[in-house]
């Protein structure tokens, strides 16, 4: 197959579908009231600065990194929950894997509570969760951790909203302007239909895109559940002349 | 079609909600022992070329309040307008310069990184652009990553001859992406909404 080369095209990231993402202005959740900008975005097709970005192959992750249930333990017993891994492939809108690329995530502790001095909701502290890790995935995007699933929280916004349970995740991919913030929902969780700040998202189809599925198959008897949850970061166009049959 | 439609779409984002530091910060938060030093606290590790500098970035929103829950990250060039390269996947060397930097805000929603002067890397154009930093903010009430650039006041000539900045049609506005130069610091204010808003892009 052969076509034009559009110049200065080759390469770029497909353009961020902004109607798949929230407006940076949505009422419902009262915190964008005065932090979304108003102007519109100025359209700029990203330059070798934004087309960059950090690698973390140098960063020497620990051995209980991707272990919340004992990576903040103070007296080497487990974190208080229920067990579960959490796991997934990171892709690009291509469908090909991102290999080496670091991903972070942090949580509410089992009761909901997270550990942070601005926290205001009464639920239990646990002494042994600390409610951060990251991986960086393997050579084909595969990242994974062990923790207890987060407990669904209140939160000051209309006077009695309450988030579902949920992981937030950072993603870095290959290029500054692939970076991703999202959150991860649990799979049949009614209080996701009624989370102002899922509200964010128009499409139904966009909020199952952030909801784990119960994997049963890896689930470890006896020990922990388990829930897949891959993620989609920004897919770079290609030539004409690079098209294969097999897609790339 | 010139390029196909992508088979995937992008995972949309989320808030980084305000406990934004225990995953990206986790050391300021007093979050300890489970990783040594905050990521991207430091950029530079050893010698490196280049002007020393310090970058002081204020964030306020659109009622004049400070952003005091933000986490400001900045991506740039060496001094000799290079970018650091990938790292082999399983290598230990740390780069001296990592051109990449992460800081959460104080009370008074400021940030401060310190670095080294970018140089001028080429632009779409085929022209040098005026060296210029890249910078991804995330907050509470942030719905999705804003993304801008921070240049420099002592570089008006390039700055005037520059690719992005010439994209911004109100002359006015273009102020609000440069940073004033006070002895080896350059302070840039940062209004997510408002009179000053800063020019945010659709990367
Ligand atoms: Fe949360």
């Amino acid at each position: 197959m052969s076509g034009i080369i559009l110049p200065g095209a080759d390469g770029m990231l497909f353009q961020r579908d902004r109607d798949w993402h929230p407006k940076a202005d949505t009422p419902g959740y009262k915190s964008t009231t005065f932090r979304a900008p108003k102007h519109s975005l100025l359209a700029l097709g990203p330059t070798k600065s934004e087309m960059t970005g950090p690698t973390f192959g140098h960063e020497k992750l620990g051995p209980l990194d991707n272990d919340l249930i004992r990576n903040f333990s103070q007296d080497g017993t487990d974190a208080i929950g229920q067990r579960m891994i959490v796991y997934g492939q990171v892709l690009d809108e291509n469908a090909r894997p991102v290999p080496h690329t670091l991903v972070e995530y942090w949580q509410a502790n089992a009761g909901g509570r997270y550990r942070h001095k601005k926290e205001g909701y009464l639920a239990a502290l646990d002494p042994n969760f600390g409610g951060f890790g990251r991986s960086i995935t393997d050579e084909n995007g595969f990242y994974h951790f062990r923790t207890v699933k987060p407990g669904a929280y209140p939160w000051p916004n209309t006077g009695n909203d309450w988030r579902p349970a949920h992981i937030h995740f950072s993603v870095f991919g290959h290029a500054f302007a692939q970076r991703l913030i999202t959150q991860m929902y649990f799979e049949g969780d009614p209080m996701i239909w009624q989370c102002p700040i899922v509200a964010t998202i128009n499409d139904k189809a966009a909020i199952d895109q952030l909801t784990a599925k119960l994997d049963r198959l890896n689930t470890t008897p006896m020990d922990a559940l388990a829930y897949r949850f891959d993620i989609v970061l920004r897919g770079r166009r290609s030539t004409m002349f690079e098209n294969k049959l097999e897609g790339n | 079609m010139l390029h196909p439609v992508p088979t995937l779409k992008e995972t949309p984002s989320q808030t980084a909600g305000p406990y934004v530091h225990i995953g990206m910060t986790p050391n300021f938060c007093d979050i300890t022992g489970v990783i040594a030093e905050d990521l991207g606290k430091t950029m530079i590790h050893g010698e490196v070329a280049g002007e020393r500098i310090d970058i002081v970035i204020r964030m306020f929103d659109g009622a004049g309040t400070p952003v005091f829950d933000g986490v400001v990250e900045i991506w740039q060039a060496d001094a000799s307008g290079n970018f650091v390269g990938p790292t082999a996947p399983n290598s230990n060397a740390v780069p001296t310069f990592t051109g990449w930097g992460r800081q959460p805000a104080n009370e008074q929603g400021e940030v401060r990184f310190e670095t080294v002067k970018p140089g001028r890397v080429v632009g779409p154009d085929g022209k040098l652009q005026a060296p210029h930093v890249s910078l991804w903010i995330v907050a509470r009430g942030i719905n999705i990553g804003l993304q801008t650039r921070l240049y420099f006041d002592d570089e008006a000539e390039a700055n005037g001859g520059d690719f992005v900045l010439n994209k911004i049609m109100d002359k006015r506005r273009r102020e609000t992406l440069i940073a004033k130069r006070d002895g080896s610091t350059y302070r840039l204010d940062i209004h997510l909404q408002g009179e000053k808003e800063t020019v945010f892009f659709d990367i």
